[in-house]
């Protein structure tokens, strides 16, 4: 499926989809969106990459084993659950900045175990897809 | 208390990480639990002789009367001590028997397990918990008669044990559950109060019929007796401990603890005393016909079991006397005269007494202890077997007019059998003249030999002094059994009466008996053939057309085939719910509440089912996987409609990446084949269709239900507030049920690890290959 | 209209059903994944459906001005379509490896027949 066309055109896709994703992923708290979309999106973004490069060139891109996405993603969403037991605060409960921040807006634990499922997702739709393309 | 159940537990399952030191370095270790539980029931022993109770309460499940409690008694004491004491000799015995056996660990896993559960038996005082540590035992019991696992019979006699004992648990639970209901507690200690109540009503008769399963069907009493002589293929260790010391005496113990709350009715004493009195009759019998060493006593104790149940079924404060020593005389020698068996096995790879003898030569302690107990066992004066027996005479003897006769004569016939059966078994493997082929057989390590010896001078002392075993062990078990005070005091002589005299003819009559009584294989097949009308046969015959049955039932609904599977669960459903649809009445459509209809929503649907009849009729696999992902669609942009962006977008994705690798995988396959019968394809059409309109009428019903929002408006009117978002659905993703998509994330990780895992080893294998 | 809904949900299983009832094993994947749509359909008509009010909170106020659609079944189908990703990956896989090893795609291959069959 190597076309010059689809091949050049992923190298400005994958940059901005990506990007498209991580807006999908900041703004979920207030519009459609949220981790699982951004998530899926990226991987999107990494699919159509490797189609048009063979999935060793995506691989060279990410320079990790999306495996390795699992356990990040797992431990920031745990560490979101678990931050507020050191304020003396039930596990789970939500802690934010008084104040926005520029571009992003606010910032919680919520946004932060968002980043966490994020993660999880682009790791385990990356898992699946490239190992099975690569055993091909 | 509760400690002692707990130790052997953990220890037990301590042993599955550990069990390779305890085998070789650390076995010493094994002992020393019973030991240690030994002496701390031991350190009991002073204020329970006093009269004291020693109760415990620990809360399990409250809400369902469920709670551990445990109450420590004379009768309770006795046993706790047995299990433990007699529990150390076989833990220290069976740890040379089986020194170098591959599943060493194993066995004293079950030991320990088999060890907490008897305990636990014997110590509840929930009757709840009780029944828990009552089917325990018969679990572990299992494991340890089917101990050496590759011999089929060992296999057999396992499951029969446990069918037997476990079908007697489940008359014992309903019998628990209905008493307990009867008399509104579910604590031992207050059955008693609730006597009145208990056996008045009208239940009773079933009541204690339920627990008489229990107890039978544990304590190997006819017609239940069968497996015990079966378990007999167990190691000779579990055979003294289970089958002769403790676990079958937990149906005694069943019976004597509800004794003063159920006991001494009519249905009570007739009962048991038929029973008990059939059970001895015919084991003291068959014992006499057996050549096995094992046989005989496991038939014997047969004899003994039904002698108690007997006694307990008297009910006379003698009897309930007779019945706590004949207990504790019991245990003693029988479980000397299984060491000893297990020893002569072990030396000589034999237990059939045809070819036996001569072995005092080699084996002198261990004659000397089987000598012992024989004697005890035969209730020669001086030993523990002559109190024993003396007391069962007087309670036989003081029965109420025109049965005392009889009773008695039917005592002293069992007894003249067990004393018989009892010098087969301890006194003539030893005696005569040694063959050839044993002389080379060596003693066995002291730590074998002298746990029996032990014993047996143990049942000698008591019978020297009994004034003290019937003080300190005797006396309030007896209380306990008979729920008021016995005065028992044992003597050793009570002058020239009617009793001495019944003692010793029967001494006299069973070794004229033993003299003259030559078992023979011809003689035990005789005996065998009128086996064919016992219980056991009736048993065989049951489970043969069990297994037959099974095998039918198997055959015609698990035939392996996975689509018929589906029809029958479908079919099933789909005439359930068809059922439940038919009788909630018509189904009404409230056409007011509908939403409008618009035409993209008409032409979405068209699309739709037009791609699904496309993947239900096509040959191609492409074309089934690219309609599929067109339902995807479509049913994205139904998501668009109503107002769910973030579905629409997640399903958009999802169905984008599952076509992707349906693609990558399924691109290679060869098109579908039309492997069915047209009549088979309109019946699941059929069947397909008929779940779709059930489930759709099912969906038309709830539609017209009034809606209750109480969930969904809080979530909505507190998403900013509460959670600082605006976007309710994410906001209960990340934030309200935040744990549930915590381990969703979970899931999903491990379906990756699974896809991962399934093609990278499969790879490795196949490269190895 | 929720009519509509409700028809395509029950063709959803109708078809669900009726493919895995047969022997292929690719038709049965594709069986249990519109079983899972037809669901996802349920869920949603259940719980009552509204056009043109998404449940997100307009940007100048806190709470709700007007109706808006439920937001339970919608996080409830949410999770489902990311999870049924999960399972239809790993069955894909394992029908797959079973592919590769008996190279059948027919169900009835499966079955190892027993000694005394044969």
């Amino acid at each position: 499926m190597k076309s010059a066309i689809l091949q050049t055109a992923t190298r400005y896709l994958l940059p901005i989809l990506l990007l498209f994703s991580f807006f999908l992923l900041l703004r979920g708290h207030y519009y459609p969106g949220g981790g699982f979309v951004g998530g899926l999106v990226a991987s999107i973004a990494f699919v159509l990459h490797s189609f048009a490069n063979g999935t060793e060139a995506t691989m060279k891109i990410l320079r990790y084993k999306p495996l390795s996405l699992i356990p990040i993603g797992l431990g920031i969403a745990a560490i979101s659950v678990v931050l507020p037991l050191l304020f003396g605060l039930p596990a789970m409960t939500g802690l934010w900045f008084e104040e926005p921040i520029p571009v992003i807006g606010m910032i919680g634990t919520a946004l932060f175990f968002d980043l966490g499922v994020y993660f999880v997702v682009i790791g385990v739709v990356l898992t699946i897809l490239f190992t099975i393309a690569l055993e091909e | 208390m509760l400690f002692t159940v707990l130790t052997g537990l953990i220890t037990s399952s301590l042993l599955i990480p550990f069990g390779k030191f305890i085998k070789t370095k650390w076995s010493i270790l094994l002992p020393l639990i019973p030991v240690i539980l030994f002496l701390y029931y031991l350190l009991q022993l002073p204020a329970v002789v006093l009269g004291s109770n020693y109760l415990q309460h620990v809360n399990w499940v409250p809400s369902l009367g469920l709670n551990l409690d445990f109450k420590l008694d004379g009768l309770s004491l006795l046993f706790a001590l047995l299990i433990t004491g007699i529990g150390s000799a076989i833990f220290f015995y069976a740890r040379s028997y089986l020194k170098g056996h591959p599943y060493f660990d194993r066995f004293f896993g079950y030991l320990l397990l088999f060890m907490s559960a008897m305990l636990g038996v014997v110590l509840s005082n929930n009757i709840l918990s009780l029944f828990v540590f009552w089917e325990l035992t018969s679990i572990s019991s299992f494991f340890l008669i089917g101990f050496n696992n590759d011999n089929k019979d060992s296999r057999n006699s396992a499951i029969t044990a446990l069918s037997i004992t476990g079908l007697g648990g489940f008359f014992l639970l309903a019998g628990l559950i209905l008493m307990g209901n009867i008399a509104d507690t579910y604590i031992i200690s207050d059955l008693v109060s609730r006597r009145e109540v208990l056996i008045n009503h009208r239940l009773y008769p079933v009541v204690i019929g339920l627990l008489f399963m229990g107890a039978f069907t544990k304590s190997a009493q006819f017609p239940f007796h069968f497996w015990l002589p079966g378990a007999m293929k167990a190691p000779t260790p579990v055979s003294a401990y289970l089958h002769s010391a403790t676990m079958v005496k937990a149906g005694i113990y069943l019976l004597a603890r509800f004794t003063p709350a159920l006991g001494n009715t009519q249905y009570w004493n007739t009962t048991l005393m038929i029973v008990g009195g059939f059970t001895m009759l015919m084991a003291a019998i068959h014992a006499l016909f057996r050549t096995d060493l094992k046989a005989i006593l496991a038939y014997s104790t047969i004899a003994a079991l039904g002698m108690l149940t007997f006694l307990l079924g008297m009910g006379t404060t003698e009897a309930l006397i007779a019945a706590s020593v004949f207990i504790l005389v019991h245990a003693l020698y029988k479980a000397t005269l299984f060491m000893v068996t297990g020893i002569i096995d072990h030396e000589t790879h034999t237990r059939d007494i045809t070819k036996l003898s001569g072995l005092r030569k080699v084996l002198k302690p261990v004659f000397i202890a089987a000598l012992l107990a024989a004697l005890s066992s035969a209730g020669l004066p001086f030993t523990f077997g002559f109190i024993g027996k003396d007391l069962i005479y007087e309670a036989t003897l003081h029965y109420q007019q025109n049965w005392q006769i009889w009773l008695t004569a039917l005592a002293v016939a069992t007894n003249i059998g067990l004393v018989a059966a009892g010098f087969m078994a301890g006194i003539k493997p030893f005696t005569g003249a040694l063959p050839q082929e044993y002389e080379q057989t060596h003693l066995p390590p002291i730590s074998m030999w002298i746990t029996p010896l032990i014993l047996a001078i143990l049942g000698i002392i008591f019978g020297i002094f009994p004034s003290i075993t019937g003080d300190y062990f005797s006396h309030q078990v007896a209380n306990a059994i008979a729920g008021q005070e016995t005065n028992l005091h044992l003597k050793i002589w009570h002058g020239l009466n009617t009793v001495l005299i019944l003692s010793l003819t029967t001494l006299a009559a069973g070794t004229v008996v033993y003299l003259f009584n030559k078992p023979s294989e011809t003689k035990l097949a005789a005996l065998e053939r009128a086996d064919k009308f016992s219980a056991r046969y009736v048993f065989e015959r049951v489970t043969d057309r069990l297994t037959i049955f099974a095998k039918w039932y198997t055959d015609l609904f698990h035939n392996g085939f996975l689509r018929s599977y589906h029809f029958r669960i479908i079919l099933a459903a789909e005439l359930l719910l068809g059922y439940k649809l038919w009788l909630s009445g018509p189904i009404y459509i409230n056409f007011d509440q509908l939403t409008p209809l618009s035409w993209y929503e008409v032409g979405i649907t068209l699309i739709l089912l037009g791609a699904l009849y496309i993947v239900v009729t096509t040959k191609s696999r492409l074309t089934s996987v690219v309609s599929t992902s067109v339902i995807g669609y479509a049913v994205c942009l139904l998501f668009v409609f109503y107002s769910a962006p973030d579905l629409a977008m997640t399903q958009f994705t999802i169905d984008t990446l599952t076509t992707v690798l349906f693609v990558l995988v399924l691109y290679k396959l060869p098109p579908f084949i039309n492997l069915t019968s047209r009549k088979v394809l309109v019946r699941d059409a059929i069947l397909a269709l008929g779940f779709g309109a059930i489930l759709a009428m099912i969906a038309l019903r709830i539609l017209y239900e009034p809606n209750t929002t109480e969930v969904s408006d809080f979530y909505g009117e507190n998403a900013y507030l509460l959670a600082k978002g605006k976007n309710v659905v994410n906001v209960i993703l990340v934030d309200f049920r935040g744990i549930d998509t915590m381990f969703e994330t979970v899931v999903l990780a491990i379906s990756a690890l699974g896809v991962y895992s399934l093609i990278r080893l499969r790879l490795k294998s196949s490269e190895k290959e | 209209m929720e009519l509509l809904l409700v028809l395509v949900l029950g063709l959803l299983y109708s078809a669900g059903v009726y493919l895995i009832l047969r022997r292929s094993m690719v038709k049965l994947l594709l069986g249990i994944m519109l079983l899972g749509t037809g669901t996802n359909v349920l869920i949603f008509v259940v719980g009552k459906i509204t056009k043109g009010h998404p449940p997100v909170i307009d940007e100048a106020y806190k709470v709700f001005q007007e109706i808006y659609a439920d937001p339970i079944p919608q996080s409830l189908i949410l999770t489902a379509i990311v999870i049924s990703f999960g399972l239809t990956s790993f069955a894909i896989v394992l029908l797959k490896r079973v592919y590769a090893l008996v190279d059948s795609d027919d169900l009835d291959n499966l079955n190892t027949p027993e000694e005394e069959d044969i």
